[in-house]
């Protein structure tokens, strides 16, 4: 039981919020949310205790130290989305659908909880599926707006076609190598060429599922579509979890192939991170903006991944960490801003400092750490990761990443340069955010600042990471 | 715990006090106070150090303090100094105390504006006293970026096309340090053992020629890129000339000079066997930018233009004086960087003063000022006379020993550049002279200049503190110079040890 303690905490309470939310008058289902946030920060915390590691149901099931410490990462995400979501239920239009809203986010926390505990290949696309299915739902969950339900639509047809892929590359896994669970077929992964075939299978649908070019094309129009904390949810939480899995498979699982691998990771990296870039500079649309920037980022995520090394496994976390702080610094301000006056795009945010410095000053933060300035906690990831791949000896890459970072920084300074030095004869009026909003923000920004700073955090991970590799 | 860490703990206590400041005035003391405090500091470490040193510590760093910040990678928070670091703190802290009230007048979001000076000034400091590559370079970063800000809002003319230039050229350079740093830190440890970024350590070891070979381009023309080599250099007109008198003053006077001692310190220091190999190539392109930064401000009419291309000339001489790797050389291209950064603060500061009251920068709408702004014109004249090097200011001090060092090389392509670069001498003296002549001298052209008044007193203090600057290292050069050789004995001799014999 205590194994499984944290889908099981995930678990009890999405049913007591169902069991609240047929007890609740209509008209009164605000009242849900501070209970619901409660209770996530219950989860969140009780996380954190140690407890007994081990595996379940004949090794499907298994959890370490490191895992845990994963679920803690993504609930630490969900927590901030949840709290950053209240603003945004309160409008009229969503009112009545608040609780769906929870429940549904935490079924797909769920999911990716139990796949990146799984120790078979069953297990894991059965919590990839639990994860991906309330997120269509989700992505249309403003089912009024024509974009939303467009979003819902395409991300339930790219996810079924990835997942498609997925289970076509694992059943030839499953037929060269005659097992799903991890621990088995990793021995008897030998790379002949039926298995790298599957392999390849696998790695597109995971590739969809981080939307890493040329896998990307769902991710703007699902983004700009979704509702925004949908958006920020899927570009860290979700992503967060699948880059996760990736990771530790390649490790474990296909570390057989290691050299084939790296070099595909190689490619894909390349293309993602200056893809992801130059499209990026061309968006004027927030979301958008922010979509094509998060695709770069997941090529950064795989640059430790390359690195293959205990040390590189911890960069990937520690920079998953980074990024799910300053992302969600980020889509913070972009949803409130959208919320209260219904601009999204680069254009309104001019003269954005002179009305809302506090809002202003967090998306400047947030956007250094993304694009990895010093003294916030981006820069310290970025680094890290860099070391991870120099350490390996791929210098070229690293290059090729540093330049990247520097293009990046151009949109990032572009969104800057609109809120701080343009002047605007109508700049979007002085914003009062509550306290939710407010609590999400400062959260942001005490993690963007803290987690570089103070190096335990890192060397935690890093310790935990052991072994792995 | 050593005192050097105040040099970090001061700008970031003076932000806060700025942020809780209500009035305009509130602001600018908290940062007349803040920076005060932080000259004041200079001094004593300036007195400290000599004192130390005449006691006969002979330590390599003096006040370090060591820190173990990332464990796993063994990244420390290292801090120390020795005798060139102490002399570039000494020129931040005049610099920067000057600046601050260069910018009196500022009205535009104060607040904002003295606390992204001030982070830059902590960036700087910061930079000055790490002695670990990890640290050096995030201080480095903190430094280059409030600039975006401070170019972008309180500038001139095309700024925001400018401040986007600057920031990416700059940050371009960053990147390509950072790849030197890594490599760096995967070759520190050639025999084995623990990998480190501490400068002292790795300049103990002999890193692999090959490795040599590739890493140092990268952090020579990383560091190069703000240090103005050409051709690198062309984010720095328009920089200057865009950005408001007291970034100006800052941004040429102290953050050019991470540029050169990033090179001497990194790239030559921990790098000397490709250095010798390379200092060819690098000499050819600063020889270039030296004779073509003077002949780039003979063209120019706008003030700042004149003086940022002068700086290009100047500075591209502290990376020639570096490339020529011997004792004499590079004392000359420390003093070059604490002569040149005071000088042309003060240059910049003048312009800017000279500007707030006339309303242009075009020398052929002035003339005759010094009718009716004697202190500044006299100021000017001043920086000009030290800029061309006459004897009795710091910039004939500091070029005398650049050259001297530069030809004690005997061989006909040394001295083929080293005449080359001397020729610049005498175009600096062209365009200071023109400028002089037309700016201060003549019949005043338009009438309403008539009415304008001279510095008032937070402008006289600027100046002053920067004249002093120059007039006390023109006049008792012996102390400084003493002071940088204490610092660059080890240095030199690591360097010279990797590379041939010279002279």
């Amino acid at each position: 039981m205590l194994i499984m303690r944290h889908e099981l905490l995930l678990i009890a309470i999405t049913v007591i919020l169902l069991l609240v939310e047929i007890f609740l008058p209509a008209g009164k289902k605000e009242r849900i949310i501070t209970p619901a946030i409660l209770l996530m920060l219950a989860v969140l915390i009780l996380g954190f205790i140690p407890g007994p590691t081990g595996s379940l149901f004949g090794g499907m099931y298994q959890t370490t130290n490191l895992i845990l410490m994963l679920k803690n990462i993504l609930n630490i995400g969900a927590f901030i989305v949840m709290v950053q979501s209240v603003d945004w239920l309160r409008k009229p239009e969503n009112n009545e659908k608040i609780s769906e809203y929870y429940i549904l986010l935490l079924s797909t926390l769920v999911g990716m909880q139990y796949m990146i505990s799984s120790g078979d290949f069953l297990m894991f696309y059965l919590g990839l599926e639990l994860a991906t299915i309330p997120l269509a739902a989700l992505a249309a969950f403003e089912r009024f707006k024509e974009k939303s339900a467009e979003a819902g639509v395409k991300f339930i047809f790219s996810s079924a076609l990835s997942s498609g892929i997925l289970l076509y590359g694992l059943s030839m896994i499953y037929g060269t190598t005659g097992t799903l669970y991890f621990a088995e077929v990793g021995p008897a992964f030998t790379g002949t060429p039926l298995q790298v075939l599957g392999f390849i299978f696998f790695f597109a649908g995971m590739a969809f599922k981080i939307s890493l070019v040329p896998f990307h094309l769902w991710t703007a129009d699902v983004y700009e579509g979704a509702p925004i904390n949908i958006t920020s949810y899927l570009s860290v939480v979700s992503k967060g979890a699948a880059a996760f899995i990736l990771t530790i498979l390649l490790f474990t699982v296909f570390s057989k192939i290691a050299l084939m691998w790296s070099n595909v990771l190689y490619i894909v990296i390349v293309l993602t991170i200056t893809m992801g870039n130059l499209f990026a500079i061309r968006q004027q649309n927030l979301k958008r903006f922010l979509a094509f920037s998060s695709i770069a980022q997941a090529g950064f995520i795989l640059l430790g991944i390359i690195g293959q090394s205990q040390y590189g496994m911890a960069t990937v976390i520690y920079f998953v960490l980074v990024y799910i702080f300053s992302n969600l610094g980020a889509f913070g301000v972009v949803s409130i801003v959208s919320n209260r006056t219904g601009f999204e795009s680069i254009k309104d945010y001019d003269g954005f400092y002179r009305t809302n410095p506090r809002l202003a000053m967090v998306m400047m933060l947030s956007l250094f750490s993304l694009a990895g300035i010093p003294p916030v906690a981006g820069f310290f990831g970025k680094f890290f990761l860099f070391a991870a791949a120099a350490n390996h000896g791929l210098y070229i890459l690293v290059l090729i990443a540093i330049i990247n970072t520097i293009i990046s920084l151009y949109y990032y300074l572009l969104v800057i340069k609109a809120m701080f030095l343009n002047r605007s004869d109508r700049p979007i009026q002085r914003i009062k955010s509550d306290f939710y909003t407010n609590l999400g923000l400062i959260l942001c920004l005490v993690g963007i600042f803290a987690i570089g700073i103070v190096s335990a955090i890192f060397e935690t991970i890093n310790g935990l990471s052991f072994g792995l590799y | 715990m050593s005192f050097l860490l105040l040099f970090i703990v001061i700008p970031v206590l003076t932000t806060i006090g700025i942020f809780f400041s209500k009035t305009h005035m509130q602001v600018k003391w908290t940062a007349v106070i803040g920076m005060g405090c932080q000259l004041i500091l200079a001094g004593t470490l300036i007195y400290l150090f000599l004192a130390a040193r005449a006691a006969g510590n002979t330590a390599e760093i003096l006040f370090s303090t060591d820190m173990v910040w990332y464990k796993n990678l063994n990244i420390h928070f290292f801090i120390g100094v020795d005798g060139v670091s102490v002399a570039m703190i000494g020129l931040t802290s005049i610099v920067i105390f000057a600046g601050i009230f260069a910018s009196w007048d500022v009205t535009d979001l104060p607040r904002e504006f003295f606390t992204s000076l001030i982070l830059l000034a902590g960036g700087v400091f910061g930079f000055f006293i790490s002695l670990d590559l990890f640290t050096l370079f995030l201080f480095y970063e903190i430094a280059v970026i409030p600039m975006y800000l401070l170019i972008g809002i309180w500038g001139s003319g095309p700024r925001h096309y400018s401040a986007m230039k600057l920031t990416l050229m700059l940050m371009g350079g960053s990147a390509l340090i950072m790849l030197g740093l890594l490599g760096l830190y995967f070759n520190s440890a050639p025999g084995g053992g623990q990998l480190t970024f501490n400068i002292i350590q790795i300049s103990k070891v002999t890193i692999p020629m090959a490795a040599q070979r590739f890493f140092f381009p990268f952090l020579f023309i990383g560091f190069g890129v703000l240090g103005a080599l050409f051709p690198f250099h062309t984010w720095s007109p328009d920089g200057h000339a865009s950005a408001p008198t007291a970034v100006s003053m800052l941004h040429a006077g102290v953050l050019m000079k991470l540029g050169g001692y990033g090179c001497y310190r990194v790239a030559v220091f921990l790098l000397p066997g490709a250095a010798h190999e390379m200092a060819w190539i690098f000499l050819i392109l600063t020889t270039i930018g030296v004779v073509y930064g003077a002949f780039g401000a003979i063209w120019q009419k706008d003030l700042k233009y004149i003086n940022a291309y002068s700086s290009v000339s100047h500075c591209s001489l502290v990376l020639f004086a570096v490339l020529m790797m011997n004792q004499t050389a590079m004392n000359g291209a420390i003093m070059q960087m604490i002569s040149h950064g005071i000088m042309t603060a003060l240059f910049f500061a003048l312009i800017g003063m000279i500007y707030g009251r006339t309303h242009t920068r075009y020398i052929n709408e002035m003339g005759g000022l010094m009718k009716v702004m004697p202190f500044l014109a006299v100021a000017y004249v001043i920086g000009g006379l030290a800029s061309l090097g006459l004897p009795g200011f710091s910039g004939f001090v500091a070029e005398m020993t650049i050259f001297v060092g530069s030809f004690q090389h005997n061989d006909v392509f040394h001295r083929v550049c080293t005449i080359l670069a001397v020729s610049s001498i005498v175009v600096t003296a062209v365009y200071i002279l023109r400028v002089v002549g037309i700016l201060l001298l003549g019949k005043i052209k338009n009438p309403e200049f008539n009415h304008i008044t001279d510095g008032k007193w937070f402008d006289r203090i600027s100046i002053v503190v920067l004249i002093i600057g120059i007039t006390a290292i023109g006049m008792a050069p012996l102390w400084l110079s003493d002071m940088i050789n204490n610092g660059l004995v080890p240095v030199m001799q690591r360097i010279l040890l990797a590379g041939p014999v010279l002279h």
